[in-house]
């Protein structure tokens, strides 16, 4: 797989740490929600840093994709991509890479998805991937994030969950949680898990996102919940959010 | 051919620094690591030094810190292209180590807690060129930086300089270790740019 | 299982591996050479900040998969892995989006 040239053509920013790129990518073969991209940065004395980041946009048949990318205080990469860049600029990027941590549209079993801060975005994909197909597979989300202003996708994922149960939408605060919320802010946990995620006796098939340290802990609670380990898909970013 | 990707520079310090060949500054302490943090306490750690067959000079925490110690500050160049200058150190020389062991081995294989294991010649870690670490910046080396102690020998690329190191076996011949056998340079010098087996 | 969380999976070494395989990788399932345990390769502990990319054993961290870019070449280590198992009915569905 060699890399492509994409050009910029829209940013938008989703949190005040978060943006999304848009980019149209010449002759982008197509993906599937959950694949991802690396992207390849080159300074003019030839230094280079490379970044995955997850597919946004759901499977197109036209050019344009859309990443969503986290700025981390120490990154390398991140600042320049949620501060620096600007529309017309290329970006270098391979893939689309993945071929486990996907949900095709021809998949009909319920769907739990278990996201921790940036993790949501590959999960954004494949509920996108949903909504813009003739699937019936009923999705569960549980969204865990340090605040309310910190979610990405807020008025979209609001929309989408008052369209009906195709998709429920299940938030967890760590540290601030909005106004009278019913739960006092933490990481997720066994009740909550009883409470949100889709019975093991459905067989969901289950993605978790996010740092390590949340997707290990997902884990065991899905594990200890009684879901096969062979139904639950994982894909870790750094301890910082970043992967390389 | 790469497009150069407008107004980036990376996590780099703009200096004036005499650096190896391919080598940039960095200003923070990066962590690499082919595998999972040790976890040693001190009642459980040693270093010994063997020939392959017998064991020739074994410390155990105690023993080891009531050795003689240096501080020494060393510039740091790792082959991923950081360098890092003039960073503050405590540890015990090879010398002192090897005081007692009479060998005619030239070479050494470092071998650490967890697999990694990295092959230096002897007169390279002899004659004030390398030390087991134990301490950077004052305080106690840290797991992820090596801790308890680290293998350090600065005129070489970084990753001679063996995290959680538990001993070096001498040999006979040089036989190249975790990286070495898989594309890095056997003998790793910074300022002639060794990276490679191929160069 | 380590406190120590500093590994990714093997899902971020698909796109190296995909220079050298025209295969993914990432939905293979792997039999560790160690202990025996038949995981997906995704589920792989990746080392990356290193030079160069480590994969092991989520149940006993024994190596599996080592990779090294030199300026020239390429060298992978597959010995930690008995096998690979791949399902090629998943591949034409990942090369071809209107499926």
């Amino acid at each position: 797989m060699s890399w492509r040239t994409g050009k910029i053509v829209a940013l938008r920013d989703e949190t005040s740490t978060a943006r999304t790129i848009a980019l149209v990518v010449p002759d982008w073969p197509g993906h599937v929600a959950g694949q991802h991209i690396d992207i390849r940065l080159t300074a003019p004395d030839g230094y280079s840093a490379v970044r995955s980041y997850s597919i946004a946009s759901p499977p197109t048949s036209d050019q344009r994709i859309e990443i969503t990318v986290e700025r981390l205080e120490n990154g390398e990469v991140s600042p320049y991509l949620t501060q620096e860049v600007a529309i017309g600029d290329e970006l270098e990027l391979r893939g689309p890479t993945g071929g486990w941590f996907v949900w095709h549209v021809d998949q009909t079993e319920p769907i739990q998805l278990i996201a921790g801060g940036s993790g949501i975005v590959p999960l954004m994909a494949m509920i996108r991937s949903r909504l813009a197909s003739h699937s019936n597979a009923r999705f569960r989300l549980l969204y865990s994030v340090r605040e309310p202003a910190a979610a990405f996708y807020k008025d979209e994922l609001h929309a989408i969950s008052n369209q009906g149960d195709c998709v429920i939408l299940t938030y967890a605060f760590t540290r601030i949680t909005p106004k009278d919320w019913p739960r006092a802010p933490g990481r997720i946990d066994a009740e909550l898990v009883s409470e949100s995620v889709w019975p093991s006796h459905l067989a969901p098939t289950c993605y978790v996102c996010g740092p390590t340290s949340f997707v290990e802990h997902a884990n065991e609670l899905l594990i200890a919940a009684g879901i096969n380990r062979e139904r639950i898909r994982t894909e870790r970013f750094g301890s910082t959010g970043e992967r390389k | 051919m790469s497009i150069i990707s407008r107004g980036f520079s990376g996590r780099r310090s703009a200096d004036g620094a005499k650096l190896p060949p391919g080598q940039h500054l960095t200003s923070d302490f990066p962590v690499l690591s082919a595998g999972p943090t040790p976890s040693i306490s001190h009642d459980r750690w040693e270093f010994t030094i063997d020939d392959g067959s017998n064991v020739l000079q074994r410390w155990d925490w105690n023993s080891f810190r009531n050795l003689p110690t240096e501080t020494i500050t060393a510039d740091l160049h790792c082959v991923t292209r950081w360098s890092k200058l003039g960073t503050p150190w405590e540890g015990v020389s090879l010398d002192t180590l090897l005081a007692n062991v009479k060998t005619d081995l030239p070479f050494a294989m470092f071998r650490s807690y967890g697999d990694y294991t990295t092959n230096l010649p002897l007169k390279d870690v002899v004659n004030k060129q390398a030390w087991i670490a134990f301490k950077y910046d004052g305080s106690d080396l840290a797991p992820e930086h090596g801790g308890p102690a680290r293998l350090l020998v600065p005129h070489l690329y970084l990753w001679k300089s063996a995290k959680w190191v538990k001993g070096v076996t001498l040999m006979p011949h040089d036989k190249p270790g975790f990286w070495e056998g898989l594309g890095y340079h056997m003998y790793g010098d910074p300022w002639r740019e060794q990276r490679y087996s191929e160069e | 299982m380590n406190a120590n969380i500093s590994y990714l999976d093997g899902n971020a070494a698909a796109g190296e591996l995909s220079r050298i395989f025209t295969v993914d990788l990432t939905a293979a399932e792997g039999q560790c050479a160690n202990c025996g345990a038949k995981r997906r390769f995704a589920d792989a502990h990746l080392y990356v900040d290193c030079p160069g990319l480590v994969a092991r054993c989520a149940m006993c961290d024994h190596v599996l998969l080592r990779l090294v870019n030199t300026a020239e070449r390429t060298f992978l280590d597959l010995r930690g892995m008995t096998y690979l198992n791949l399902s090629t009915k998943q591949l034409t569905l990942l090369q071809d989006p209107s499926l």
